[in-house]
């Protein structure tokens, strides 16, 4: 490189600049943050792998008959907890914003009531409900021993799924209010009935930011399952419990548990995405990754 | 054309709080008859527009389209409210095209059209979606049949609006200021398929500050101001030799 070039002496030169290479900016700080990162990780697998974990307990395990029995019962309860806490959650939404003073209040109630207490906690009272009501039904109608009616899958089912349908009231209620006035306007310029602007109209508009926190919501669901194994609910945890319980290999267990969750999670994440990008279809943001 | 009476508007009074919108007003529309009604914002254009459709509810008065009474059921000395179903049924035969368009997102141009007929009408979709696709040809959008709204402009959705609202094969169309929220260099594209429209018979009421398409295609223009009718009469007349001087001094503002 001649001297000339290095310091332009003319006008003309100090323009000239089309020739000259390019030196890229250095990141070092990123550079140091991705080492000490990695470094970290490696001792962290390093501990794993020079841990007092039998490794071969974890295989063996992995596919046990009562690991994936309670892997199938972890997953049946996050569907049926979900169920009732989505068709909860649509139905106190509609109370919330009816209009209907009595139901408004009684849904912002129910929100308080099963959102304030613990999971844990309400799980254990349906479960004990025999303590203060020994039978259920409508006397002279029909009427049932409490103890028969409330197993641990029934009271795990209905304290997952109450304690769920206050969290989703929110995020549906959320999803209408996000939808525009004017559309709601423009269903009923077209005669549509209050029922088909709701269908057809506002909740598939409103459906695009519920979908991914109700995603979340059924992941914290599938984890939030493991609680029923402090009621003897047979799911995924408690199995590996009942295992470990004889045979004492604790983290094996733990780990092997780990594992299915992970797995499921996994699955309904690409779940979740593909639900998301459908219901984003006619949005700005999603086409352009489309 | 026929000249008897599609709207009739009777004493129409609507309070907002402490804030009254429209006081006593009236209005009479012929069939196959454009009606622009212009004023200063605030004045009560809107909200009369959206009490002949039952968007707003009245508080006082009385709304017919095409001989129904607007909200309600006589029956002897009675007046029954409708219900939601047969206002909806009401609502079929007005269409309406917004200021901010209002086209449904998650719906492609054609499937905007085809929304009303098939859901509301109960038309089959092969026939409603080859209706959609005349209308959109019609307005100068073939073309776009299959965009989402947020990939067209804004006289585009506006077209496809107008389109939607033809759908449904309506007595009467309401246009609330269908060209405030566009460029300028876009609103000549909205007017000249309104104009179009109107040359088909098509009976409008049209809130607008457009008063060259008001002079061109009204037939009657409506002053209001303040929720009261200031000054009604022939295009003509109206927009050219006044006879309020406030209606004077806002048409020339407008000119300004």
């Amino acid at each position: 490189m001649s001297t000339a070039e290095t310091s332009p002496t003319t006008l003309e030169q100090k323009y000239e600049i089309a020739h000259l290479k390019l030196v890229p900016k250095r990141h070092i700080g990123r550079t140091v943050a991705a080492g000490i990162v990695l470094l970290l990780l490696a001792a962290l697998i390093r501990a794993f792998s020079v841990g007092q974990i039998e490794w071969s307990y974890v295989s063996d395990f992995l596919f046990a008959p009562v690991i994936l029995q309670g892997l199938v019962n972890t997953l049946v309860m996050t569907v049926a907890a979900m169920a009732i806490g989505i068709v909860l959650g649509v139905v106190v939404a509609i109370m919330r914003i009816s209009g209907n003073p009595v139901l408004s209040w009684i849904a912002i109630g129910y929100l308080w009531l099963f959102r304030g207490a613990p999971a844990l906690l309400q799980l254990m009272i349906w479960f004990n409900l025999a303590l203060i009501f020994p039978t259920l039904g409508i006397p002279g109608l029909f009427e049932f021993r409490t103890v028969d009616v409330m197993t641990p899958f029934v009271a795990a089912m209905l304290g997952l799924g109450i304690q769920q349908g206050a969290y989703t009231s929110e995020v549906v209620r959320s999803g209408l209010l996000s939808v525009d006035a004017g559309q709601y306007e423009a269903a009923r310029t077209i005669g549509m009935t209050q029922m088909k602007m709701l269908r057809r109209i506002v909740l598939p508009q409103a459906m695009r930011v519920m979908v991914p926190p109700v995603g979340n919501e059924v992941i914290g669901m599938v984890k939030l399952t493991s609680l029923a194994s402090v009621i003897q609910f047979s799911e995924i945890l408690h199995n590996a419990q009942v295992i470990y319980y004889a045979n004492t290999r604790v983290l094996e267990l733990l780990l092997v548990a780990s594992f299915w969750y992970l797995v499921v999670v996994s699955v309904l994440s690409v779940i979740q995405q593909r639900i998301e990008r459908y219901y984003g279809r006619g949005s700005k943001s999603i086409r352009a990754s489309m | 054309m026929t000249k008897d009476i599609l709207v009739k508007a009777i004493d129409v009074t609507k309070s907002f709080e402490a804030f009254k919108a429209l006081d006593k007003v009236g209005m009479e529309v012929k069939r196959g008859e454009v009606a622009c009604i212009i004023g200063p914002s605030g004045s009560g254009k809107s909200t009369f527009l959206r009490c002949i459709n039952l968007l707003e509810r009245m508080d006082e008065g009385a709304i017919w389209v095409n001989d129904e009474l607007m909200g309600y059921r006589r029956d002897g000395n009675n007046l029954h409210e409708l219900s939601d179903k047969e206002i909806s049924r009401q609502r079929r035969r007005i269409g309406m095209v917004f200021q901010r368009f209002n086209l449904f997102p998650h719906l492609t141009a054609v499937e905007n059209v085809m929304e009303g007929p098939i859901q509301v009408l109960g038309h089959p979709a092969a026939k409603a979606r080859e209706e959609a696709l005349a209308l959109l040809a019609r307005v100068g959008l073939g073309d776009k049949a299959n965009h989402y709204p947020s990939e067209l402009s804004g006289g585009q959705q506006q077209r496809v609006a107008i389109a939607r609202a033809m759908g449904m094969q309506p007595d009467l169309i309401l246009f609330d200021e269908p060209t405030s929220a566009l460029d300028p260099e876009l609103v000549s594209e909205v007017l000249d398929v309104m104009k179009d429209l109107a040359a088909s018979g098509m009976t409008m009421i049209v809130v607008t500050h457009e008063l060259g398409f008001a002079r061109n295609v009204a037939n009657t223009v409506t002053f209001m101001e303040a929720g009261k009718v200031v000054e009604t009469g022939p295009a003509s007349e109206v927009l050219t030799a006044p006879k309020s001087a406030r209606t004077a001094e806002f048409i020339r503002a407008v000119h300004a």
